[in-house]
């Protein structure tokens, strides 16, 4: 055991202790739109039937068990069928169904109407985040899980604290207005995931090469969190959704300072042409864009996942091979696997980092410097 | 309560030779040791077999959920990777579905329904053997997929595409493979229970005289008949979508991922109910015998059973809720699903029935009868709520759909198989099993099944997804308890490994008939029951009195 | 005991014929699950569920245009798995009349330094407008190959059919652009 506390030790007090985590709530949520309040209350509806129909059930079968006992000394009955009973018993849970299905059926038309949106956004589901486009913006970004790494591999033993919102926060949300129908059009990049927030009672599956619709109008502007609804690979658990609802006034002006961002961007991109970045700068910026969206399949070590995610330390590509070869793998991906394309992901500045970086890390060793210059002879006029 | 005088005894009778593989007339021993195993033909041993295996491959398919609580127990990773934890997951299911609760069932339909129809044996007995040695082979190939470099399947065991064919880790060869066999041994287990049923029944048992259980496996075998080759043809594509070039379920070339889904749950469904039927029969044999009263309602039972299973064939979707389906076809599924309920609840009503007004005595058979009908239902009652297709968008791919299927799984077919094994020990092995170490066993598992179940209904309500390796904060406290819950519930079924092991060496001896309620043509011969039993046909007395439905 | 051996010769007969039959339905049901596959675009087709437009050429077959509806085309693009392409509409929404031809460009520019063979596939919303978008003339029927750094304008010439639901006003047309180079070789 040497250093680890005796299994057992840690196990038992683990049953007592109990931090002061969130607390759970145990029903389904009303949720933050009509919709949600609806699905909430067909769900009580089911509830209190099938509650009432078990107390009635099991309160038969106990009644039997409690006073048709042998040991009391009763004798068993003789009948074994009635045609009006059965008649009786297969009947009346029709109509109960019948009851349950039609205000399923008209909950059901309400959400499957996808007209009439003021606003319409383009979800993507790819392994493992979100992409968002809104539709007649020219906004477009990707929504990765921002919880820090040591949070959560716990595989040593660790001080590091969990956050309160452990696995359920991304570097940037969804963003939309409260008060008006918002239209999704859902597909994804390679495999099926599945778009869900419970408060907008929404989830659609994101299949690849198809576009699925949903749409929401939420009453109350807030924080929504939700989470990837479609096993969809190691990542599944790891690709939260976070909605923020802002007042229709909020979400213009949050709209008008994306597009400011873009074109600061844009010019941050522009600069970055000339830059010189030396070693330590590189490999510092290298390393954090690395950790945040390379180490989750080539892991922080650079070891990758045989025989799906090669090693990058000491592979060809990341030293003996050309660094433009190397540069295109990044930002163009290669198809048939599971590398994706970073050319939209990453900006210029941070593709040169992330390679030299992978060059240099690991004992890879080249002592190879990439600049912004480079990447761009490599990804061509266009992003 | 005496064995049959014309029944055979324990030692095999010369003129078995076209029962036994490859003996001559002049062989007068039952073959022993391991050229036994391998090679028998004779009904009671292959039974043997497939409840052995699957209860070891039970054992197999819990030890891998020990890992998966373990790992859950806290949040964070401490134990596993997230892609190992989803080859657990994967192979978990995997093996329970198909070398635990199959394989039991078809344990059980080898061993009692040559008795319960008065046959001396399956109606082929060789492809008996066949169908049983083809499945440690299958199961071998599947495990050994974790010791490859590629690692076990990892995209759940109802491994969609893409998923499992371009994004694949490179096992899918491998499952295919195992699959197949799996399906073989299954097709070729139905096909021995229909013509078994169909073509042996004794002379002056019809239809309706047989038992119900006899009824639920006969209509099991047609469902299995049915799909098993749509599930073979599925992973075919899979398999050619992911090595051959074909685009089934490629949206590049042409083809549809949620196509998959469409076939693969025509499969789906009904094997579900394959897993579900075979426990109705045994519940529907177990309640009139402790009751000391006939099953209430013997022909719509039957009615309900055959409805249950055409409709079996038309709800599939309903897995696919989110999957963007038209609203009409929504709307279609939801109603078909929720009209399975009627001819299930029948079957509930009829056993409480049964039970209502009857001398009951609680024998542990009883107990996990009774503990079946309960729980079962309330598992029915998730599956209501889930039908309901504008709910289900909240409840899909949540642990309230794991709840569900544990429910009607474990506390449904795994408790209906514990009680059919306790029920027929004593005449498998002529002794009666230990009435104390049997109570413990029920107890201990019936508290610890529902402290790892039922939380996980509130887990899913409050919006924790499946088949995720960690959980935000909020989920911890019930995961911890369910996760306690089962580690209880595994250490519980080492206490049934004792009871068998224990009731195989020794025993109080159990007479032909140990509970005084049950009928059936099994309890007119010894206990054990002989080695060759029923070479000549049971009288109709036998028959008549054997009969659930005019007794 | 001889009436054995006789009920076994007896009873051969019959489990023959059973089995047969038995097998025979073992075998449609796995021609079944593969026939699945063809019922299964017909059923698509027929009913236009599931997004899929035609992926061959139609004629116009319109009687005439009715301007009494407008009906807003969006059209959205997606690179699958970020192929290296720049793929987007050059106008992302139009109004047309049911009935009326329209045609619309999109633009495609392969940005990796290797020929590349793109694949467009088309996808529909909502699922039950599929059938009534037609596609005379697009750019998804065919591979688009293009050398590196080679850019072209693609053309897809469409109507809308005037059975159009009513309660159908907006419709989305989604191209999702795939990799297909190592396919076709």
């Amino acid at each position: 055991m040497g250093k680890h506390k005796p299994i057992w030790l840690v196990l038992v007090s683990l049953v007592f202790i109990n931090p002061a985590w969130a607390e759970m709530r145990l029903n389904l949520t009303e949720g933050a739109t009509a919709v949600s309040k609806e699905v909430y209350d067909l769900h009580m509806l089911v509830l209190y039937i099938c509650t009432a129909i078990g107390v009635v059930v099991f309160g038969a079968m106990f009644w039997s068990i409690a006073f048709h006992r042998k040991s009391k000394g009763v004798k068993p009955a003789d009948f074994h069928e009635s045609t009006k009973v059965e008649i009786l018993w297969t009947t009346i849970p029709i109509v109960i169904l019948i009851g349950m299905a039609v205000p399923a059926t008209h909950t059901l038309i309400a959400m499957e109407d996808n007209t009439n949106s003021d606003v319409t956004i383009q979800i993507t589901g790819s392994q493992w985040k979100w992409h968002y486009k809104y539709f007649d913006q020219d906004i477009e970004y990707y929504s990765v899980l921002s919880t820090p790494r040591e949070q959560y591999q716990n595989q040593q033993e660790t001080t590091v604290e969990k956050g309160i919102n452990y696995l359920l926060e991304v570097d940037k949300p969804l963003v939309i207005p409260a008060n008006k129908k918002v239209r999704f059009l859902i597909t994804s990049d390679d495999v099926i995931h599945s778009w869900w927030v419970p408060a907008f009672a929404v989830k659609q599956d994101a299949n690849p090469g198809f576009i699925n619709e949903a749409w929401t109008n939420v009453d109350e502007p807030g924080v929504y969190r939700g989470q990837c609804a479609e096993l969809c690979g190691k990542d599944h658990g790891f690709m939260p959704i976070v909605v923020e609802v802002k007042s229709v006034a909020d979400y213009e002006v949050w709209l008008e300072e994306q597009k400011q961002l873009i074109v600061k961007a844009a010019e941050a991109e522009k600069a970055s042409l000339s830059d010189s970045m030396s070693m330590p700068e590189l490999m510092q910026l290298g390393e954090t864009t690395y950790l945040a969206h390379c180490a989750a399949c080539h892991q922080p070590s650079g070891l990758g996942l045989a025989p799906v995610f090669p090693a990058l330390k000491g592979s060809p590509m990341a030293t003996t091979g050309s660094i433009t070869d190397h540069i295109d793998i990044v930002v163009n991906g290669k198809a048939g696997t599971a590398m994706q394309s970073y050319r939209k992901q990453l900006s210029l500045k941070e593709i040169a980092a992330v390679v030299t970086y992978e060059r240099n890390a690991w004992g890879n060793d080249t002592g190879e410097l990439v600049q912004s210059a480079n990447v761009k002879v490599v990804s061509g006029d266009e992003q | 309560m005496t064995a049959n005088t014309l029944n055979d005894t324990n030692e095999a009778s010369v003129h078995d030779s076209t029962t036994e593989l490859g003996h001559d007339e002049h062989h007068d021993h039952k073959m022993t040791g391991l050229k036994r195993w391998l090679l028998t033909t004779n009904h009671k041993d292959i039974g043997t077999l497939y409840l052995w295996f699957a209860f070891i491959m039970f054992l197999t398919g819990g030890a891998l959920a020990m890992v998966i609580r373990a790992e859950l127990f806290q949040p964070g990773l401490q134990l596993v990777e997230p892609d190992f934890f989803n080859q657990l997951t994967t192979v978990h299911g995997l093996i329970m579905v198909f070398g635990a609760i199959m394989p039991a069932f078809t344990g059980f339909a080898n061993w009692m329904l040559p008795m319960m129809v008065g046959a001396p044996d399956m109606a082929l007995p060789r492809m008996n053997n066949w169908s049983f040695w083809i499945l440690p082979f299958a199961f071998a190939i599947l495990l050994s997929s974790f010791f490859m470099e590629s690692g076990a399947p990892n995209f759940g065991w109802t491994f969609y595409a893409p998923l499992s064919t371009t994004y694949s880790n490179g096992s899918t060869a491998f499952f295919v493979f195992a699959v197949h066999i799996m399906g073989i041994s299954s097709i070729m287990g139905a096909i021995n229970v229909i013509v078994t049923i169909m073509n042996m029944r004794a002379p002056g048992m019809t239809y309706m005289k047989m038992p119900l259980f006899v009824w639920t496996f006969f209509i099991t075998a047609y469902l299995l008949i049915a799909v098993m080759p749509v599930l073979a043809g599925v992973v075919t594509m899979l398999l050619t979508d992911t090595y051959f070039g074909t685009s089934f379920f490629d949206a590049a070339g042409g083809g549809d991922p949620v196509m998959f889904q469409h076939i693969f749950w025509f499969f789906g469904h009904p094997e579900v109910y394959i897993m579900i039927l075979p426990a109705f029969g045994i519940i529907s044999t177990i309640i009139p015998a402790f009751s000391r009263k006939r099953l209430f309602g013997y022909s719509s039972m039957v009615y309900a059973t055959s409805s249950i299973a055409f409709l079996s064939f038309i709800v599939w979707a309903h897995h696919m809720f989110t999957t963007g389906m038209p609203l009409f076809g929504e709307l279609f599924f939801m109603y078909c699903t929720m009209l399975i309920a009627v001819p299930t609840g029948v079957k509930v009503f009829n056993w409480v029935a049964t039970m209502w007004r009857g001398a009951l005595t609680f024998e542990t058979p009883m107990l996990f009868s009774i503990a079946f009908v309960i729980l079962f239902t309330i598992g029915g009652f998730s599956g209501l709520m889930l039908a309901m297709t504008p709910v289900d968008f909240q409840y899909h791919d949540t642990y309230f759909v794991v709840a569900h299927f544990h429910y009607v799984l474990v506390t449904g077919s795994l408790f209906s198989i514990y009680a059919g094994a306790y029920y027929w020990l004593p005449k498998w092995t002529g002794h009666m099993y230990s009435n104390t170490l049997s109570k413990w066993h029920f107890w201990c598992s019936l508290i610890s099944v529902n402290l790892l179940f039922f939380p996980m209904h509130f887990l899913g309500l409050a919006g924790m997804p499946r088949r995720i390796p960690d959980y935000a904060l909020q989920f911890a406290d019930f995961n911890k308890w369910v996760s306690i819950g089962g580690f209880a519930f595994g250490l519980s079924q080492l206490i049934f490994l004792a009871v068998v092991i224990k009731c195989i060496r020794g025993g109080e001896k159990a007479p032909a008939k140990p509970w005084d309620g049950a009928i059936g043509l099994e309890w007119t011969v010894a206990s054990p029951a002989p080695y060759h039993t029923f070479s000549t046909p049971p009288p109709q007395k036998d028959i008549d009195n054997a009969d659930q439905h005019e007794h | 005991m001889t009436d054995k051996a006789q009920t076994d010769t007896n009873t051969a007969k019959p489990h023959n014929k059973t089995v047969k039959k038995l097998l025979f339905v073992v075998l449609s049901m796995f021609g079944f699950g593969f026939a699945l596959v063809p019922l299964y675009d017909i059923f698509c087709d027929i009913t236009g569920l599931n997004g899929k437009t035609n992926t061959s050429a139609v004629n116009y077959q319109a009687n005439g245009i009715d301007t009494s509806r407008l009906i807003k085309v969006q059209f959205i693009t997606r690179n699958a798995q970020g192929v290296p392409w720049k793929f987007e509409p050059i106008l992302n929404e139009i109004n047309v009349h049911p009935g009326e031809m329209k045609v619309v460009s999109f633009y495609a520019k392969n940005n990796a330094q290797h020929d590349i063979i793109g694949q467009a596939v088309p996808s529909v919303s909502p699922g039950m407008a599929a059938n009534y978008f037609h596609k005379i003339e697009c750019f998804c029927f065919t591979q688009q190959p293009l050398k590196a750094a080679e850019e072209v304008e693609m053309g897809l010439q469409f109507y809308v059919d005037l059975a159009l639901p009513k309660d159908i006003n907006t419709l989305t047309l989604s191209y999702t652009l795939y990799d297909i180079t190592a396919k076709s070789s």
